[in-house]
């Protein structure tokens, strides 16, 4: 079962969720955890599983042997992301607006464009006991988080369950996380900007065709309106994770609340379940 | 006109709520939201709908069936997954393609059309405080960076035309296309984090990338006293590389008060919050980065 973590706003709390969940589901069965937002990767912050292994993070780059080129220019007019400027005797590459779409290697008549590749970033990889745990950083600078995370899901080992931290919002980035799975989970907070953001993100999913159901983070620390929306969009609200400053103060340390608050592992372990069985089939 | 660009890294840092407050205390401003697949700003502000247009950029693939002979040859050169081939029968998954042409170009029968892709829409509004510039990026969010463009140009020359002498930009979380087009053109940064271990971890690298495009940061932290340590650690962080510190929010209910009344948290009458950040306001003020 593979299920995503995602959220419209940031910052709603989906890496308090996938790494608590992580921590709950592995009493269960082996648990693979894959932090998406190569943007910005927080889970091990929470984790702080030692690494065992790097993978280069590898986009394909295209270069020119100009011994070949002609100077004709049908790379350049190939190139649908202004990537390429076409000089009278070669080819200039811009590669930080290349999608590598192998493009120009297709159109080029004289098989004068190299591919080979380059560094867009790094995936880590840990293990212990039941939970692997993989998480990808981009290059600082570099523009594209989607190669990165599609590379990484490639490298996702077969588990009982696997969870993906999505990035925020509702952009190709988090669509390349969530586009495959079983199950999205989208957490939020009871504030208007919370529904709001929500509300984005729920069309994305819908437009995936993906079932998906909403924690709501902070219980209580806003107004009624998510909780409302939801049930008027028939919406099923699977966890409630109540506000309080202790949870806040020992989120700020790096702390999951897993470990720490039995009423709140209780919640989790819920979801977990429903997880786990598929709820949302029944 | 000077751009003053809010952004943080971490998402739900407060951003937003802070630059709200800001476009309630500037005088001759002009706003952009470029958080565009999340543009919350509009919420508060209420804007007044002046102008709305559909947003085209790149252009989206699609195959006809009835010409479609099934080679297959655009599923084997896809690089994006894009194409589904379901028994038998090949599609685009709109979704995924990026639009690079590569299925258009190559297909052997010419069965695959390739059409302005409609991204979006930009809107021109007008405030109580000034214009807002927002913008809403379709479902698959392809091209935000360049929507994210396209709503900086727009306001910087509605702004230069207004005679703003600020432009202030909510910027998206993260560091990637999206912030990357955010930055450009900005004069300085405001850097807004929190003192949580992945607060700080996110606010190095975007301080990374403001120093990538050599673009001045400050820094703020928000909810502050949730951990008077990390915050300790952001100043020191920000006195090491030349970050200027421009003071702490303290962690207050009223911003969320604030945001539910639909008002900037610097207009609700005695919020601690709120009176942090006209404090960081002032100080702003008397940056000639941005301020003549």
């Amino acid at each position: 079962m593979k299920i995503a973590i995602a959220s419209g706003k940031g910052g709603t709390g989906k890496t308090t969720v996938a790494a608590n969940l992580a921590l709950a589901l592995e009493r269960k069965g082996s648990v693979v955890l894959a932090d998406c937002d190569v943007e910005e990767p927080n889970c091990n912050l929470f984790l702080q599983m030692e690494y065992s292994r790097e993978e280069p993070g590898v986009l394909p780059s295209f270069s020119c042997d100009v011994s070949r080129c002609d100077g004709c220019g049908a790379c350049a007019r190939a190139c649908r992301f202004n990537a390429i400027a076409s000089l009278p005797d070669r080819p200039l590459f811009f590669l930080e607006m290349c999608h590598a779409c192998g493009g120009c290697v297709l159109a080029c008549p004289h098989q004068a464009i190299i591919e080979s590749s380059r560094h867009n970033g790094v995936i880590r990889h840990a293990s212990r006991g039941n939970l692997t745990f993989l998480s990808g950083l981009l290059d600082v600078g570099e523009a594209m988080a989607t190669p990165l995370i599609r590379q990484m899901k490639k490298s996702i080992p077969p588990a009982d369950m696997v969870l993906l931290d999505a990035p925020p919002g509702a952009a190709c980035a988090m669509i390349e996380a969530v586009r495959d799975v079983d199950y999205v989970v989208l957490v939020s907070e009871p504030t208007p900007f919370g529904l709001h953001d929500l509300i984005i993100a729920m069309d994305a999913v819908e437009e995936l065709k993906l079932p998906f159901g909403v924690v709501i983070n902070w219980y209580g620390s806003g107004d009624d309106a998510l909780e409302e929306y939801c049930l008027s969009r028939g919406v099923p609200i699977i966890a409630k994770i109540p506000y309080s400053r202790k949870i806040a103060e020992a989120y700020s340390r790096g702390e999951l609340f897993y470990t720490l608050f039995p009423d709140l592992a209780e919640i989790v372990d819920h979801l977990g379940a429903y997880l786990r069985q598929g709820g949302w089939k029944a | 006109m000077k751009e003053l660009l809010v952004i943080s890294g971490k998402g739900g840092t407060g951003k937003t709520s802070i630059t709200l407050s800001f476009a309630a205390l500037a005088e001759k401003a002009i706003f952009a939201d470029c958080d565009v697949d999340a543009a919350d700003m509009a919420l508060i502000l209420k804007p007044q709908e002046q102008q709305r247009e559909d947003f085209y950029s790149g252009s989206l693939a699609a195959i006809d069936p009835s010409l479609c002979m099934g080679c297959g040859k655009c599923y084997r050169l896809c690089r994006f997954d894009a194409i589904r081939a379901e028994e038998g029968e090949f599609s685009v998954d709109p979704l995924a393609c990026e639009g690079c042409g590569v299925c258009y170009d190559n297909c052997p029968v010419k069965a695959i059309t390739f059409e302005p892709r409609l991204c979006g829409d930009l809107y021109v509004s007008s405030t109580s405080r000034g214009t807002l510039v927002h913008a809403r990026l379709g479902a698959g969010g392809e091209n935000s960076g360049k929507l994210v463009s396209e709503v900086k140009q727009r306001t910087k020359a509605l702004g230069e035309e207004q005679g703003c002498s600020l432009m202030i930009t909510d910027g998206p979380p993260g560091i990637g296309c999206s912030v990357i087009a955010s930055l450009t053109g900005a004069d300085a940064v405001l850097i807004v984090t929190e003192p949580t271990v992945s607060g700080i971890h996110d606010m190095e690298r975007v301080y990374e990338l403001c120093k990538h495009f050599r673009i001045p940061a400050y820094v703020c932290v928000n909810k502050a006293d949730l951990n008077v340590e990390n915050a300790k650690k952001i100043r020191a962080f920000g006195e090491e590389k030349g970050v200027q510190w421009l003071g702490e929010i303290p962690y207050d209910p009223s911003v969320t008060k604030a945001m539910i009344q639909t008002m900037p948290v610097v207009s609700l009458e005695g919020s601690p919050a709120g009176e942090a950040i006209l404090t960081i306001w002032e100080m702003l003020k008397n940056e000639r980065t941005l301020f003549q």
